[in-house]
């Protein structure tokens, strides 16, 4: 199962900020929106970078001022990307092994949607419920 | 007038897609407590079930049992079914919106993805899904004609239904003889001419996507040596890599037993299967009526994404495999629906979490829902599509209570039926699947087989007593 399986069915609503933005606005929508990261993208709508939530706090414990900072100085620049053949297994193991929890889907430099570490939880647990029951059915089924 | 979705007014909804994912959908909404509601279920095929009639190999009976599931929930009071009723040809979406509710189109995955290669369109060149769905019967596939003749067979892919299609090739007519495959293709296979065949995979053993008992099966065919090369079965830093931390126990079970057979003698059997691994099909080649004749294949190497997938990279090694009979077998692909949004890309229904999305508004289509393969893409076992379902049908059950709902002019089970009658006056209701049921399997009992499938919607027709039209002359 690969990761075009998570877009297909996830809200399309992707929130992008760019680097010019203050770490204020950048606050203000991961409020809005309930979200842990934004995708911070060029006026060509290319990835360039990450913001999460870590980030911000990591760089609030030495800047007093972090509210005026701006995006393309608080963000990841070198951001680990996906792409819609990538499998969920791998990503699974990516996202655990590497600490973090979001993971830009990308065709080029074009964003094609964003998925969390909660996303790729659900998918599983669903594609585990399903096999189980595929399995169950089947033992139980009566010898013809 | 009552709140809909109680007695006085009950919730009326219409499934399209009568396999595996609508019988999830309907049961998870006659879970649902406090919930009064009836379901009209349409196919375009006659009889239900979906890919577990026409894509489950026939030797795979236990995996078959899952429509007693499915039975259970179309003998509810409340369901109905229609089969023979084509959405976008007998019944619109404009027909549907006026006597329904909500609207879910579970419809699955019509059709295969394209290899895109020079030689692609030659003759003997087939998606792995028209062969399956000929051999299980399928009426709309029941004519194609195969060349069974040819000695040499290539399945390219390496999922179930790769592994699915080299195995049936195998069979001994015993073998045959003891499945509910159609009976056109029980002659055709038992007197085929197939000696040599090839499953062939981009990427290693390690990410091969056949399961553990499929492989199993290979090592226990009457008819038929299984095969692996052993320099395909040494595997490269990055796939031991990943078979330490990502895999699991079932995966290295898979790896070990794929190296067994390496390690196999030819016994004298008929046939043999060899399954080859990083290897890609580049070109086709044909004689001078246009009939494959062999292909090129490049050897692959695998890197890995940024995000940790094995991928398959061409190396400037290649090889000649001659061959007269390929079946692609690499992917299904979902078909648009008329007047529903799709996904050309992705080959799904433009939607989130089954709510079905105007592509021009972002906003969801009020009254339209999906769910299965053709809301997420085709891929999974069966019961994927449980969970999968349940998620559509809570969005259902939101948009109950916020009034977001169509207003049919017609919502009553009476003009439903009325509707269908006038548009398609030879449907097929759940108690005709069940009258064909029994006569397939009466059948099947003359000559010691599960069933004898009837697979012309003619045979269907005349099994259940409606009048079939007689050929313009």
């Amino acid at each position: 199962m690969n990761v075009s399986r998570i877009l297909a069915a996830k809200p399309k609503n992707l929130v992008t900020i760019s680097p010019g933005q203050t770490i204020r606005d950048a606050l203000s929508l991961l409020a809005q929106f309930d979200i842990g990261a934004l995708v911070v993208t060029n006026e060509a709508d290319e990835l360039v970078g990450i913001l999460s939530e870590r980030d911000i706090v990591r760089r609030a414990v030495v800047e007093d001022d972090i509210m005026l900072l701006y995006v393309g100085d608080v963000m990841t620049k070198n951001v680990v990307v996906g792409v819609p053949q990538d499998e969920l297994i791998n990503v699974a193991h990516t996202m655990t092994e590497r600490r973090f929890r979001h993971l830009p889907i990308v065709e080029g430099k074009h964003v094609l949607g964003i998925v969390s570490i909660g996303d790729v939880l659900k998918i599983q647990r669903d594609a585990y419920r399903g096999q189980i029951d595929t399995l169950e059915t089947q033992i139980m089924a009566d010898n013809h | 007038m009552s709140q809909v979705g109680t007695k006085g007014n009950p919730l009326r909804v219409a499934i399209i897609g009568a396999g595996p994912t609508g019988f999830y959908t309907a049961e998870h909404l006659f879970k649902r407590k406090d919930l009064v509601v009836e379901i009209d279920m349409y196919d375009s095929l006659p009889t239900p079930f979906g890919l577990v009639r026409a894509g489950v190999a026939p030797d795979h009976q236990k995996i078959k049992s899952v429509t007693k599931v499915y039975t259970r929930i179309a003998q509810k009071p409340g369901f109905r079914f229609f089969g023979n009723v084509k959405f976008g040809k007998d019944i619109s979406l404009e027909d549907l919106q006026d006597h329904y509710h909500q609207i879910v189109f579970c419809t699955g995955a019509q059709t295969d993805n394209y290899l895109n290669i020079p030689g692609a369109d030659l003759e003997g060149h087939f998606p792995a899904t028209e062969f399956v769905a000929w051999y299980n019967g399928h009426p709309d596939f029941r004519d194609l004609e195969f060349d069974l003749s040819q000695e040499k067979v290539a399945v390219i892919g390496v999922g179930n239904v790769a592994i699915d299609v080299a195995r049936i090739l195998c069979l001994s007519r015993d073998e045959l003889e003891k499945t509910d495959i159609a009976d056109y293709a029980l002659e055709a296979l038992s007197n085929s001419g197939v000696k040599e065949v090839y499953v062939i995979g981009r990427r290693g053993p390690v990410q091969a996507k056949f399961t553990t008992p499929e492989v199993k099966e290979l090592g226990e065919l009457e008819e038929a040596d299984v095969f692996t090369l052993p320099e395909e079965m040494e595997l490269d830093e990055l796939s031991l890599k990943e078979l330490e931390s990502t895999a699991d126990r079932g995966t290295a079970r898979k790896v070990e037993l794929l190296q067994s057979y390496a390690e196999n003698e030819p016994t004298g059997k008929p046939k043999q299967l060899t399954l080859r691994f990083l290897v890609s099909p580049v070109e086709m080649y044909g004689d001078d009526q246009g009939h494959l004749t062999g292909m090129k294949l490049v050897k692959n190497k695998l890197y890995a994404t940024d995000a940790g997938t094995l991928r398959p990279a061409p190396t400037d090694e290649f090889e000649e495999m001659e061959v007269g009979l390929v079946f692609r077998s690499i992917g299904y692909r979902g078909v648009p629906l008329p007047d529903i949004p799709f996904n050309k890309s992705w080959g799904v229904i433009l939607n989130e979490e089954g709510r079905i999305i105007d592509p021009h508004t972002g906003e969801p289509v009020v009254g339209e829902y999906t769910a299965g393969w053709i809301k997420r893409g085709p891929s999974g076992v069966i019961g994927t599509n449980k969970p999968d379902a349940l998620e559509t049908v809570e969005k259902m059950m939101e948009d109950l209570k916020t009034g977001a709902y169509l207003q049919p002019s017609h919502p009553s089970a009476a003009d439903a039926l009325e509707m269908v009658k006038e548009h398609q006056p030879d449907f097929f209701s759940f108690q005709d699947w069940e009258k064909i049921d029994e006569i397939e399997i009466e059948r099947g009992e003359a000559v010691n087989r599960p069933r004898v499938k009837l697979t012309t919607v003619k045979e269907m027709m005349e099994a259940v007593g409606k009048q079939t039209a007689e050929p313009v002359v």
